[in-house]
């Protein structure tokens, strides 16, 4: 288990450093951040001036070396808009983003557990047949337009619930709904196929032979290890579900890091972007590893690669 | 004597085995056709779809771009209100919707499909080059894959559009740029099985080319993946297109796609549902029949893919 953790820790690093670059080169390398600071009629000197400043004259690995050493104790620079550090704003946004993704999560499950589990006992029925059509149709949904026609039926027509804003519970359900519906396709056809192969293993020949009723079976020996494969999937699916709800925070008006990165991208407020872009994509990483460990944890074989 | 009868008991099984086997294949076979049959209807809807944006200046019956303050908010036909002029209503300068969703196929078509290639590309290659070699440059490749697939999609194609200003090439680009770990992953892992396949072993040992290996011997065998997973990312890509569009990074208004009436039709919301319902029924319907096509094709080609 040490040797699986350690190896897990330092593919973590390399990853953390391919992150760092890749939010250095998008801001650093691709644009000029003095071309977005001054005014398009600066002269030259004016520039040049700017350039020294900000030490972009400075060769690209001592920029990158600057940046890196600043990032790594949460210095990201502060805001060029609001005059406040760029890492307190994105700090501040975390909770509502966090608390949609858990909320969407739920959501997803909700949906896909029953119906995946019933699919695959019910195999070629037609309630296999319209879940997986249910799953293909949602998956081509946009997120989006699905946030919209939410807001358009329960919102506008119904009157039954805020359109969008972040306070109550009720505030929670569109949004939530919205996210979990998008990834329970995906999930739905990971419980089914799981379930499926787990049914087909010896050891639930064994536990019908010694008699136990079948719902016991399902229950207890074939959803259990189904688990593992579904958790995994989850774990990766993570920054997919992290994208969608900044996807679903756009639409709703949900006040968490999404919001504040588009807001942050209409103003050209570049360090804001950056951060927010830095943490994010930790926490997806941060989620990743725990998922891996915890795998690991309860399936030996992963671990030792067998 | 026992040999006889444990090797006719082996038989009969395989008699029975293969009878259980035939029934299932011919019942997956019959379950092939059936998919293929919805594969073949999605590609006919696409192809409708494909035609009326090539053929838009034609098939629209107005301007996209021609404002009838007149007229504007019109609902659809069937409404109160409505006129057979418009018969998916006009929006909030008064142009005609159905016109601009016609036009606003150009834009999602062109879009994924140019990103795809460009992605495949780059992903076939990396691919390839990681299964091929081995070692670090497998190493190298396979991090850079990890590090993207981590970063959600729709973030690193905001972050570097806001860098370098929305435009359908700036867009054609971070779409296609940033779409290609999917492919290398699934190339590499190919590429690694047939490496050892005894023709390109026997390849190797006649002095081929490393080039004439990979491109020649290979590349030709992974060429069912390849189109499946490309069909399937043609609908992811028109989806982030329109979402980039969508929350105005993408393409700039008045010129019409998917994505920026939605966006547009979003304010209106409150009173006039269909301007914000119809273009997105129209990238709904797109991607529906395209992951159709996908899923039919992978049936076809190969029914064990792992995608």
């Amino acid at each position: 288990m040490r040797r699986y953790a350690a190896r897990q820790l330092v593919q973590l690093v390399v990853v953390i450093f391919g992150i760092s670059v890749l939010a250095f080169t998008i801001l650093h390398v691709l644009g000029d951040p003095v071309l977005l600071l001054l005014p398009q009629n600066a002269g030259k000197e004016e520039f040049e001036r700017y350039h020294k400043l900000l030490g972009l004259d400075q060769p690209i690995y001592v920029q990158y070396w600057k940046f890196a050493s600043k990032a790594v104790v949460g210095d990201f620079g502060k805001s060029w808009y609001a005059d406040t550090p760029a890492f307190r704003l994105v700090i501040e946004r975390m909770p509502p983003t966090i608390y949609l993704t858990l909320a969407g999560l739920a959501v997803a499950l909700l949906i896909a557990l029953p119906l995946g589990i019933l699919s695959a006992l019910k195999r070629h029925s037609w309630i296999d047949s319209l879940c997986t059509a249910i799953a293909v149709a949602g998956q081509a949904i946009p997120l989006f337009w699905l946030g919209i026609m939410l807001i358009i039926v329960f919102a506008v027509r119904l009157k039954a619930l805020p359109a969008s804003g972040y306070g109550t519970w009720q505030h929670f359900l569109l949004p939530s709904f919205c996210l979990g519906a998008a990834l329970a396709p995906i999930t739905m056809r990971l419980v089914r196929s799981g379930v499926i192969e787990v049914m087909n293993m010896e050891f639930i020949k064994t536990a019908r032979a010694k008699g136990l009723a079948e719902p016991m079976v399902v229950i207890k020996h074939a959803f259990r290890n189904a688990c593992i494969p579904v958790i995994t999937v989850l774990g990766l699916q993570f920054g997919q579900l992290l994208g969608g709800a900044i996807i679903t925070e756009t639409v709703f008006a949900w006040p968490g890091v999404a919001t504040l990165t588009v807001e942050s991208i209409r103003n050209q407020d570049f360090p804001v972007v950056q951060c927010a872009v830095i943490l994010l994509a930790l926490l997806i990483v941060a989620v990743n590893l725990i998922v891996d460990l915890t795998v690991g944890l309860i399936d030996p074989r992963i671990r030792t690669g067998a | 004597m026992k040999t006889v009868s444990a090797r006719t008991e082996e038989a009969l099984a395989g008699v029975g085995g293969d009878q259980a086997a035939r029934t299932g294949a011919r019942r997956a076979a019959l379950q092939r056709l059936l998919r293929l049959r919805w594969g073949l209807a999605a590609a006919g809807i696409l192809a409708v779809i494909v035609a009326s944006a090539v053929f838009a200046p034609w098939v629209s019956p107005h301007d996209p771009l021609a404002v009838n303050i007149r007229h504007r908010l019109a609902p659809p036909a069937w409404m109160e209100g409505g006129t057979p002029a418009h018969p998916l209503g006009t929006d909030q300068v008064g142009r005609d919707l159905l016109s601009r969703m016609i036009y606003g196929g150009r834009v999602s078509l062109v879009v994924g499909v140019s990103a795809v290639l460009l992605s495949a590309t780059i992903g076939v290659l990396l691919g390839l080059g990681a299964g091929y070699f081995g070692g670090r440059t497998d190493w190298a490749i396979m991090t850079a894959v990890n590090v993207m697939l981590t970063f959600p999609f729709v973030l690193l194609a905001l972050a570097v559009i806001a860098v370098l200003g929305p435009s359908l090439v700036n867009m054609i680009v971070v779409l296609g740029a940033a779409g290609w770990p999917i492919y290398a992953r699934v190339i590499r892992a190919e590429t690694m099985a047939i490496r050892e396949r005894d023709f390109v072993v026997a390849g190797r040992a006649l002095g081929m080319s490393h080039a004439r290996l990979v491109f020649r011997q290979i590349l030709p065998n992974l060429m069912s993946p390849i189109v499946v997973i490309a069909t399937l990312q043609v609908a992811q890509v028109i989806i982030l297109e329109s979402f980039l569009s969508f929350l105005g990074l993408g393409i700039q208004p008045p010129t019409p796609a998917w994505g920026n009436m939605l966006g547009e039709g979003r304010v209106y919301m409150l009173n006039s549902w269909w301007i914000a319902t119809f273009p997105g029924s129209a990238i709904f319907l797109t991607t529906l029949v395209i992951n159709l096509m996908g899923n039919a094709l992978r049936d076809w080609l190969d029914p064990h893919m792992k995608l």
